[in-house]
C-alpha cells in the first residue's frame, strides 16, 4: 500500500460507496417508484443525459490533468472532432474514432 | 436514424418506423435480451479500454486486485470509481472520498427517474437488479429504446435492459481485472486519460437534435467550467439542472410558437 491509506480505509471506500451507490440508481425505481411524475418533472429529465455528462466532460477537455492542467491542443482537437463527427453522422463510433484519430494522429503531424 | 413522418406534440424521441417498430414489438424476451446485448457490442470498445485504464491507475495508486475488483464489482460506475481512487492516492480523508464519488453518481437518481415510468410494474427484485446494473451506457440504450418503441412490454423492456446490463457490466468487471492484472505493461506516453471524456461526447452528439437539447447541453458546459474551482464534483451538480431548465424552458417556449 502507498502513502497513508490503509487496507481498512479502502475497503471501507469501497463499501459505502457502492451502498450508496446502490440506493441513488435505486431511489426513483424503488422507494418512489409508484409515483407518477408530473409532465414538467419528465420535461427535465429529457435533458439529464445532454446537461449531466458534457458538464462532467467540460473541464477534463479543457484543463486535462495528463497536462498538469493546462489546456492542450491535441485533446480540445479530439473533444471538437468527436463532437462534430457525432453530430453530424449520428453514428457513436465514427465519433470515438474521429476523436481517437485526432488526439493520436494530432501529435505525431505537429511532431 | 430516419426522421419520423409524423412528429407527435411533446415527443422529442422520434417515432420509430412501422417497420423496426414492428419488429421490436414481435420479439420474445429472449430475442429482445439478445438485442440488447447487440446493440451494446458498439460501447464495448470505448468500455474495455476504460475498464483497463481503471485497473491499470488504481494498481498504481496503490490497490491491491481484490480492491480492483471491489470498486468494479460493488461500485460499478467508472467515472466514481476514478474519482476515488484518484483521492485515496492523494490521503484525502474517506468521508471526503465517499462524498466525492457519491457526488459525481448523483446523475443516477435522474437516470432511475427517467425509467421508472417504463418500469413501474416490475417487481421490487427486478427493479434492485436494474438500480445495480444502471450505468450510463445502459441508461442510454434503454431509454432511447423505450421511446422509440413506446409500446413494448413490461417483459420485453426488462429483458432488453438485461442484455445491455449483461454484454456492459461483465466486460467492465473483466476489464478491470486484466487491466490490475497486466497492467504495467502498458505504455506511460498512451493517452488513456481521454478515453472517458471521448466515450461521453460521442454518446451525446447524436442526441443534440433539437435547439432545446443544444441549449441544455451548452448552458451545462459553460456552468461546469464556471463553476470548476469548486470541490470535485460539486460544479456538476449545479451546472446539470441548469442546463436542464434551459432546456426545458426552450423547449416549452418552442412549444406554445408551434401551437400559436
Amino acid at each position: 500500500m502507498g502513502g497513508g491509506m490503509s487496507d481498512l480505509t479502502v475497503w471501507a471506500v469501497i463499501i459505502v460507496l457502492g451502498i450508496g451507490t446502490f440506493l441513488i440508481r435505486w431511489s426513483f425505481l424503488g422507494a418512489l417508484g409508484q409515483r407518477e411524475l408530473p409532465g414538467w418533472v419528465l420535461r427535465l429529465l429529457r435533458y439529464t443525459p445532454v446537461t449531466v455528462l458534457p458538464a462532467l466532460v467540460a473541464p477534463l477537455v479543457m484543463w486535462p490533468a495528463a497536462n498538469g492542467g493546462e489546456p492542450e491542443p491535441a485533446r480540445l482537437a479530439a473533444a471538437a472532432a468527436t463532437v462534430a463527427v457525432g453530430v453530424l453522422s449520428r453514428n457513436v463510433i465514427l465519433a470515438i474514432t474521429a476523436g481517437a484519430v485526432t488526439l493520436f494522429g494530432l501529435p505525431y503531424i505537429l511532431g | 436514424m430516419s426522421p419520423s413522418p409524423e412528429p407527435r406534440p411533446g415527443q422529442q424521441q422520434p417515432a420509430a418506423d412501422d417497420a423496426a417498430g414492428a419488429r421490436a414489438l414481435a420479439r420474445s424476451p429472449r430475442a429482445a435480451f439478445v438485442h440488447g446485448m447487440v446493440q451494446s457490442v458498439p460501447f464495448l470498445i470505448v468500455i474495455i479500454p476504460f475498464a483497463l485504464l481503471f485497473g491499470v491507475v488504481a494498481l498504481e495508486a496503490g490497490m491491491d486486485l481484490a480492491q480492483v475488483m471491489g470498486f468494479s464489482v460493488l461500485v460499478l460506475a467508472g467515472a466514481s470509481q476514478f474519482t476515488a481512487v484518484q483521492l485515496l492516492s492523494d490521503n484525502a480523508p474517506a468521508i471526503i472520498v465517499i462524498l466525492s464519488g457519491l457526488a459525481v453518481n448523483l446523475r443516477m437518481a435522474m437516470y432511475s427517474a427517467s425509467l421508472s415510468p417504463w418500469l413501474r410494474r416490475a417487481s421490487a427484485r427486478q427493479k434492485a437488479w436494474i438500480a445495480y446494473a444502471l450505468i450510463d451506457q445502459s441508461y442510454a440504450l434503454a431509454i432511447q429504446h423505450y421511446e422509440r418503441h413506446p409500446r413494448l412490454s413490461l417483459d420485453q423492456r426488462l429483458a432488453y435492459f438485461a442484455g445491455t446490463a449483461v454484454a456492459l457490466c461483465l466486460p467492465w468487471m473483466a476489464a478491470s481485472w486484466l487491466g490490475a492484472t497486466v497492467g504495467q505493461a502498458i505504455p506511460d506516453d498512451i493517452a488513456l486519460d481521454f478515453a472517458m471524456p471521448i466515450t461521453f461526447l460521442a454518446m451525446i452528439a447524436p442526441m443534440l437534435r433539437t435547439v432545446a437539447h443544444l441549449v441544455a447541453c451548452f448552458v451545462a458546459v459553460a456552468g461546469a467550467l464556471a463553476f470548476a474551482g469548486l470541490p470535485s464534483g460539486l460544479g456538476l451538480l449545479i451546472a446539470a439542472p441548469i442546463g436542464m431548465v434551459a432546456g426545458a424552458l426552450v423547449e416549452a417556449r418552442a412549444e406554445r410558437q408551434g401551437r400559436a
